[in-house]
């Protein structure tokens, strides 16, 4: 069984894009299963269950959701080979841009709004660094030369990438990703992350609500750059 | 780089799933091709499948070829191998730039090029009332300037050997002057428009309804002589909407 790991920010065109890649590895042969990840609440299980492919969803509450979809490939993958899916398709939730939540050994997907601006490939971090597909989506709402200056900053931000152009809408770009997919390897054994995970060590992640800074133990990071350790 | 001497639409499907009425189009350099229909018709779709050089992968499902081949996967997307120039319908730019930041990414995106940066503006200003300069923020220009610096960027940084053109008539620019600036010689050019006179300007047009191609009209010697009486009357409109944009009074105009 093959992983996908789609990662971008909120309203990029995750899900549109998926649908469209879904139909396209369904009239190849391929099934495919999906897993959203998301904190609250989310709809997007409605979104693929139209499709009628297999499709869970996990609420990572007050977690990271990268963090807690990391913590729970195992459970996913087993999931996924339950349903005799050919490959598994998880869409993150897409919040925090200091994780990147890809594996190594599976497709790492990093969909990006192009009405955000040019310089937002230099802004998201890992998420686009360490992808091995960027999907840039809306193109339609912009000039031809936006989104080929667009284009030109996510080459700069990540050399190897795959760039697709591709639109939620009327599914372009669609066929190109399934094709990618169906050409990968299967998922291995022992997985490990392209990029750390960020600094989360104090004592806001265990549940302090006190802002003054004598209330914060741990790893703390000044505004200066300045990084200490407090505590014992 | 190898010359473009064709370029071919094959038809797909309209919007109700039923075949285009016309199996196939082709279109040489030096020729202007224009795209007529009721708005939702379904033009620009068809323009933006030449852009994208689709497939058969879009809802159209036409398929493009070049010189009566499939182009291969670099050529279809790496805008130095994309010898595609399209001025869309958008009127506004989005992205949080100046305007010389701006043209530089571009022309480094077409390797081509800073000074021609500095080209692209003073053409855009020739096409609009108000000019544009380099260090104006891009999100603040009018429509009518941001339109005419997206024509200018086309004319010089983009400069391609297929040219598609969306409604140039819509933002108060200078219609005929930007179209003579985009639709040089031995160009291959198609223009979406709702004017008569840019319609009946092109050698062929070809009429849209319901998503797909319904015929392509050759333009008669007949309807060349209405093309010349309309471009008069065209240009007498124009030098009065100048006036009335100047604040100048029209009182002593007379109706033809
Ligand atoms: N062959 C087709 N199959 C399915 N949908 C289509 C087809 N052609 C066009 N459409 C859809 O119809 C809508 C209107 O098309 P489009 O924007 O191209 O119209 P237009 O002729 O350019 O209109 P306007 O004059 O208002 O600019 C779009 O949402 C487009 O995706
Ligand atoms: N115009 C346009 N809208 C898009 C495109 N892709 C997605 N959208 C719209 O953007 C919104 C968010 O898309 P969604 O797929 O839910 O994003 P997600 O949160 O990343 O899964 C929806 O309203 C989509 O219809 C696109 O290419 N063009
Ligand atoms: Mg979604
Ligand atoms: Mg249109
Ligand atoms: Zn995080
Ligand atoms: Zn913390």
């Amino acid at each position: 069984m093959k992983l996908v790991v789609v990662a971008g920010t909120p309203g990029s065109g995750k899900t549109s894009i998926l649908m469209h890649t879904i139909r396209s590895l369904k009239q190849s042969g391929t099934s495919p299963a999906v897993v959203k990840i998301d904190c609250l609440w989310t709809d997007d299980d409605k979104r693929f269950n139209r499709l009628d492919v297999p499709v869970r969803i996990g609420l990572s509450r007050d977690m990271c959701p990268d963090h807690f979809a990391i913590y729970n490939t195992e459970e996913i993958l087993q999931w996924a080979r339950e349903q005799d899916a050919g490959v598994l398709l998880n869409e993150t939730a897409g919040l925090c841009l200091r994780c990147a939540p890809y594996p190594d050994d599976c497709l790492a997907v990093c969909v990006i709004d192009v009405t955000t601006g040019p310089n937002t490939p230099l802004k998201v971090g890992p998420l686009l660094t360490t992808a091995d597909v960027v999907v840039t989506t809306k193109g339609d709402i912009v000039s031809q030369a936006e989104r080929e200056v667009f284009r030109e900053r996510v080459n700069e931000a990540n050399h190897d990438c795959r760039i697709i152009e591709a639109n939620g809408l009327s599914g372009q770009g669609a066929s190109e990703l399934a094709e990618i997919i169906s050409e990968m390897p299967d998922v291995g054994q022992e997985l490990s992350l392209r990029h750390n995970a960020p600094l989360a060590i104090c004592t806001l992640c265990t549940g302090e609500m006190r802002v003054a800074k004598e209330h914060h133990l741990g790893v703390l990071r000044h505004i200066d750059g300045f990084t200490e350790y407090k505590g014992e | 780089m190898q010359d473009i001497h064709e370029l071919t639409i094959i038809c797909g499907v309209d919007k109700s799933g039923n075949r285009e009425d016309v199996e196939r189009i082709r279109i040489c350099p030096g020729e202007i091709v224009g795209i007529v229909g009721p708005t939702g018709s379904g033009k620009s779709s068809f323009i933006s499948d030449i852009e994208q050089l689709s497939q058969g992968d879009t809802p159209t499902q036409r398929k493009i070829l070049i010189n009566g081949e499939a182009p291969g996967r670099d050529i279809r997307t790496d805008p130095r191998k994309k010898r595609i120039a399209q001025l869309s319908q958008n009127m506004h730019f989005l992205a949080d730039m100046t305007v010389e930041e701006f043209l530089k990414m571009h022309a480094k995106s077409r390797n081509r090029n800073f000074d021609t940066v500095e080209k692209v503006i003073s053409i855009a200003n020739t096409l609009t009332g108000e000019s544009v300069h380099p260090d104006h923020q891009l999100t603040i220009l009018s429509g009518g300037q941001s339109r005419a610096l997206m024509a200018a960027d086309i004319a010089v940084i983009s400069d391609s050997p297929i040219v598609l053109i969306d409604e140039i008539e819509n933002a108060g620019i200078k219609k005929q002057e930007a179209l003579k600036l985009l639709a040089c010689e031995g160009k291959i050019v198609l223009v979406v428009t709702h004017d008569p006179v840019l319609a009946l300007m092109t050698k062929r047009r070809i009429v849209m309804r319901n998503g797909g191609v319904r015929q392509v009209i050759t333009t008669s010697p007949g309807e060349m002589d209405v093309c010349n009486e309309l471009l008069k009357l065209d240009n007498y409109i124009m030098s009065l909407r100048n006036t009335i944009r100047q604040g100048g009074l029209v009182e002593e105009a007379v109706i033809v």
